[in-house]
């Protein structure tokens, strides 16, 4: 068999790399909309994925906001969750043995109330090595103390992101949020920094009124939108990141098929997350994994790192 | 590794959709699985089409399940599940207007249905569009005893498939707002004096959330077993959102305790709840849409 024979048997390869870490495809879930994996066991083995990213974690367990915390909108959804979540000790004790009996790469999201509180998980996190690597969140919309306050000022992440670092054992992708008028000024804040790689974006600040109770529909008033509406945005927004550093860059935002990924991927993204498609769908990304592999054959890619940056934006 | 995968997105059509009554259709749908996996108390989620409006499944209580006779063509039984709705909102509304043949996806059985207790009278306690999961728990306790179904609403529209538990054999009881159907008041009057007679009852509740806190005070100054079915706001079902969560018995500022409607319910023993936090969701239709 020679070589293109052998390529035609084996299937186009899907592998990427994001600062060291190797991952079999480039998708993988958007924290807070995968639970801590097992959720979605039920529904396809987890070793199918790129990697599995957890709901964020912070040092305590954190109670989140009251309901309603969701409200659907035009293709998309609203949500004010808050961060709810078990804290680091009872993911470790909980969470983790059913993580540990598959093979692909668990990447913890993390994020604090304060600046010690960062640095401390970072300190955690470095001691686990089932930890493949870490996604530090400064870019929640919807609690008050940490999250998006360090992901809005250049200063205040460049601060977060040296610190972790300086814990963190593992690779540290930052998580950036749109609400910014110009995300690369935050981009190139984290990268000198020290974050390894960039995911982006989370969810846009947005709001819904009951019109008939004249009440907004979330009881935190705003939430964050996600779904199919943010999606150009989104592409807008990788798009100019991956021009501004040269960190890998993670494109997430409104991914529903694999044709949506592949917007981001030639956009230059290394790897997708995938957020409200798992809520609408729970097979969404091995769907969307079966699609980049028959995008690659349909166009004769035999590696998804020829369509990474392809964009033509001349002639 | 391998692994037994336990659930899949069932891409499946419709066999039946009908209007009852104004307002309220019940769908049968095919649903290869359904009839051994799911449980009294159970719900599934469901979409109607594979586009972006609406975007969001709905979940809906499973109403009944069955199996539909092999046809004249030797092909086998084939297994359907039933739900009932309101018409609410945008999914509802498209819904309405599905035939048999039309194609729909669902996920389910989901979460936690009614735990079956050994007590000498069952007694079920159903608001309008809330009987819907009450029915299958109905079967299962009438092989048990004596079951009493006690069904309340605002007007007769409101009144469901109570034909359908007397042919199981179930005692029933109507009451409506405006008396239009059965007995004039609420259900909550007729669940006081039932208890007066059976204080060793057993109570199963499904409805609007004032009925459900009426119905907790009366069956916990009587000392009476509680369990209820919630509806909550979700996205996905399956415990990953957390937009459907209630405050557990146990919750405090400091130690919350925030329970999973769709995972850890929808039915939950009334004392697994912090009841005064309990929130209302806007409208019950059977699913947690709503209005456009």
């Amino acid at each position: 068999m020679n070589r293109a024979q052998q390529t035609r048997a084996a299937g186009p390869s899907l592998a990427v790399e994001i600062a060291g870490l190797h991952l079999k495809n480039p998708v993988m879930p958007a924290s807070g909309t995968f639970g801590y994996g097992e959720e979605y066991a039920p529904f396809f083995n987890l070793d199918e994925l790129g990697a599995i990213i957890t709901k964020g974690l912070s040092l305590r367990p954190k109670a989140g906001n009251p309901t309603p915390r969701i409200a659907e909108t035009t293709s998309g959804m609203l949500n004010a969750i808050g961060l709810q979540n078990v804290g680091i000790d009872a993911f470790m004790r909980d969470k983790m043995p059913f993580l540990r009996q598959f093979h692909t790469p668990v990447i913890v999201n993390f994020f604090g109330n304060t600046l010690d509180e960062y640095g401390e998980m970072a300190r955690r996190l470095a001691d686990l090595p089932e930890v493949a690597a870490a996604e530090l969140n400064i870019s929640c919309p919807n609690v008050k103390a940490g999250g998006i306050v360090f992901g809005t000022d250049p200063g205040a992440a460049a601060e977060v992101v040296a610190l972790v670092r300086r814990h963190l054992r593992q690779p540290l992708i930052v998580k950036l949020t749109p609400n910014v008028t110009d995300i690369t000024v935050m981009a190139r804040a984290v990268e000198e920094a020290g974050a390894d790689a960039i995911s982006c974006i989370n969810t846009l600040t947005g709001m819904a009124v009951d019109i008939r109770t004249r009440r907004p529909r979330l009881a935190n008033l705003t939430g964050g939108l996600s779904g199919p509406a943010i999606r150009p945005l989104a592409v807008r927004m990788v798009y100019q990141v991956v021009r501004t550093v040269k960190v890998p860059v993670i494109g997430v935002g409104g991914i529903m098929r694999a044709e949506d990924a592949l917007e981001f991927l030639i956009a230059g993204a290394r790897a997708v997350q995938v957020g409200t498609a798992n809520f609408v769908d729970p097979g969404a990304m091995p769907a969307i994994i079966a699609g980049l592999e028959k995008y690659c054959r349909e166009q004769g890619v035999t590696d998804i790192n020829q369509v990474i940056g392809s964009l033509k934006t001349e002639g | 590794m391998e692994q037994d995968l336990l659930m899949t997105n069932l891409k499946t059509t419709i066999l039946s959709n009908q209007e009852v009554a104004p307002g309220y259709f019940r769908m049968r749908i095919l649903a290869p699985g359904f009839v051994t996996s799911a449980r009294p108390g159970q719900f599934l989620m469901l979409r109607v089409l594979d586009g972006m409006e609406p975007l969001l499944r709905r979940p809906f209580g499973i109403f009944r399940t069955g199996w539909l006779p092999a046809d004249c063509q030797g092909l086998p039984p084939k297994e359907y599940v039933e739900i009932l709705y309101k018409v609410v909102g945008s999914g509802t509304t498209l819904m309405k207007d599905l035939h048999q043949g039309d194609g729909v996806e669902i996920l389910g059985p989901l979460g936690k249905g009614f735990e079956l207790l050994d007590a000498p009278e069952q007694i079920l306690v159903g608001g309008g569009i809330g009987l819907v999961p009450l029915f299958m728990l109905a079967a299962q306790l009438v092989k048990r005893g004596r079951v009493r179904l006690l069904m309340g609403g605002r007007c007769r529209d409101d009144i469901l498939a109570v034909t359908e538990f007397e042919r199981l054999g179930v005692e029933t009881y109507v009451s409506t707002d405006d008396g239009s159907l059965g007995e004039a008041g609420l259900v909550t009057e007729v669940l006081v004096r039932q208890l007066e007679r059976l204080p060793q009852a057993a109570v199963y509740a499904c409805g609007p959330t004032a009925m459900l806190r009426a119905v907790h005070g009366i069956c916990a100054a009587r000392d009476v077993p509680l369990q209820v079915s919630l509806e909550a706001y979700m996205a996905c079902g399956v415990g990953a959102c957390l937009g459907c969560v209630v405050a557990g018995a146990e919750h405090t500022e400091q130690n919350p305790q925030y329970l999973c409607t769709c995972k850890e319910g929808p039915v939950f023993r009334a004392g697994q709840l912090l009841w005064h936090k309990l929130e209302e969701p806007r409208d019950v239709c059977g699913c947690n849409e709503e209005e456009p």
